[in-house]
């Protein structure tokens, strides 16, 4: 079991939750974060006082998926969020110990899906 | 010969009609991403300081100087002779530059209008120079042929109360044009984007409301009882508007929501503005409830049929209530309201539901070009709209430097 965690432009949500769908990975949960990758930040003015490289919106996804559904998951969030330019995001790939499912009290593998 | 009263009440009036547009610009900011709300209130709110001084410099003579049938010419320019005595042949018993103010405020909240068709993509640089020659050569004339001294569609006997066809219609068709030209927002097909806060939609409409008073009943430019039909029946067909609105919903949605009952609210204020001064409550009521069905049409069916993205719907509120309101005025219209009216088609005389209809087109085919043009000139020198990139980080960031909301602290 793996937890990906992928952190991406936030109007590239739509696309990326489609291309999830369509390979068949549907749960998901998503967060909206702030943060600073290789992408300038941005510029704001309040009443003249300037403030730079300010922290980005972006959305960070949490998909758990049994380790046969890592590839599929991985290569929908970059279909759906490459866009090519700096900020695009990232995607980490940690190990999962354990996945309960809190209705059926079900553990493991047979949790996730 | 000066009245303390009325002079008080078109004053009031014009603070009140001034109010409509940061209200507008909420009820629109609302509508909006958050990552734009910035983007609308400073459009909206900006509008104020560039038309209020366009307006004292030669605005208000392109308008209202006698001039020709055509155009004011700019014989008031800076207020020439627009002085503090009443003027007759707008009012009599207010002074002047009271009229003046009062209808400056008209004059800066029908671009305002507009900015519901292009938010959320439209460069802050070229909206300003698109606003400021659209207040020139399309908002000037039509307020002329319509309400001016000798203007062309005011001596054919066209009805307009409190600006059915110089506000809303003409707003509406240019906010339709400005959609159409400018393309829909990115990503739109696969991600319609929901409004941010849905409480400032209400906030705005009921300071939009509040506002109206002061539009429609003002628009009596006196203190007197044309000035309470007109307050009567405003409040009265919104009323039935908004009511309207959510029951459509329910029956065909199945639940009622709040936007629809704001939406109706403001299609019913839109409708009942030239009918106002000429409309007795119960046509009130029938325009109201009808307006209702017509912008739901609009917005639910024949937007999405035609694929342009009128953000906010300012062409399917405005220039459809409009058109309803304008023609309405045509077959509701009495005598017995408003002695220097004339009567409607259901009052027995059909030749002014024609009058009515000429107007309505001829507003739709000038505004229509002249906006077009516009467009185009800016389009050419400035460019309309903003790139790709800066559409996707938001208006507020990237045309303000400013962001309204803080995720931390």
């Amino acid at each position: 079991m793996k937890l990906i965690i992928a952190i991406i432009q936030p109007h590239r949500l739509e696309e990326v939750k489609e291309e999830l769908y369509k390979a068949e990975v549907n749960l998901l949960t998503v967060n909206e974060v702030l943060g600073h990758g290789r992408q300038k930040g941005v510029t704001e003015v309040y009443r003249g006082h300037k403030e730079t490289g300010n922290l980005l919106r972006k959305i960070r996804l949490e998909i758990a998926v049994n380790d046969n559904f890592v590839d599929q998951t991985i290569k929908a969030i970059v279909k759906g969020a490459k866009t090519g330019a700096t900020g695009d995001g990232k995607i980490f790939v940690l190990d999962l110990k354990e996945c309960v499912r809190i209705r059926t009290e079900e553990r493991g593998t047979a949790a996730i899906g | 010969m000066l009245n303390t009263g009325d002079t008080a009440w078109v004053l009031m009036s014009s603070a009140l009609v001034l109010l409509m547009t940061p209200a507008l610009a909420f009820f629109y900011g609302g509508m909006v991403r958050r990552k734009n709300v910035l983007s609308v209130l400073m459009q909206c709110f900006i509008i104020m300081c560039v038309l209020s001084l366009h307006w004292v410099l030669f605005g208000y003579s392109i308008s209202f100087a006698p001039g020709n049938g055509f155009w004011g010419g700019l014989q008031w320019f800076g207020l020439n002779g627009v002085g503090l005595e009443p003027y007759a042949d707008y009012a009599g018993t207010i002074p002047h530059q009271a009229f003046m103010i009062f209808q400056a405020m008209f004059a800066i909240i029908t671009p305002a209008l507009i900015v519901g068709a292009f938010a959320e993509r439209m460069k802050f640089s070229a909206f300003l120079v698109f606003t400021l020659l659209w207040a020139t050569f399309v908002y000037g004339p039509l307020c002329h042929w319509v309400w001016g001294i000798g203007g062309w569609l005011r001596n054919f006997g066209a009805l307009d109360f409190a600006g059915g066809t110089v506000v809303h219609i003409n707003a509406g068709i240019a906010a339709l044009v400005t959609a159409i030209i400018l393309g829909k927002r990115s990503n739109l097909d696969k991600n319609v984007p929901s409004p941010h806060n849905m409480p400032f939609v209400v906030l705005g409409t009921g300071l939009l409301w509040f506002g109206w008073f002061g539009f429609n009943a003002g628009s009596a430019l006196a203190a007197n009882g044309l000035a309470v039909n007109a307050f009567v029946v405003t409040n009265t067909a919104a009323a039935a508007a908004g009511l309207s609105w959510a029951l459509i919903e329910w029956i065909h949605n199945g639940k009622p929501t709040i936007f629809g009952a704001c939406s109706g609210a403001v299609a019913g204020l839109v409708a009942i503005t030239p009918a106002a001064g000429f409309v007795s409550v119960l046509p009130a009521i029938a325009i109201g409830l009808l307006v209702s069905v017509f912008c739901f049409i609009a917005v639910t069916v024949i937007k999405p049929k035609f694929g342009y993205d009128d953000s906010l719907d300012a062409f399917g509120v405005h220039c459809v209530g409009g058109i309803w309101g304008a023609l309405a005025t045509g077959l509701f219209a009495s005598k017995l309201v408003n002695p220097a009216g004339a009567d409607g088609l259901f009052f027995g005389n059909p030749k002014q539901f024609l009058v009515q209809l000429m107007a309505v087109g001829v507003t739709i085919v000038y505004t229509g070009i002249t906006t077009l043009i516009i467009y185009k000139i800016v389009d050419f020198f400035i460019g309309v709209r903003v790139n790709e990139k800066q559409e996707a980080m938001g208006l507020d960031l990237t045309q303000h430097h400013e962001r309204a909301y803080t995720v931390l602290e």
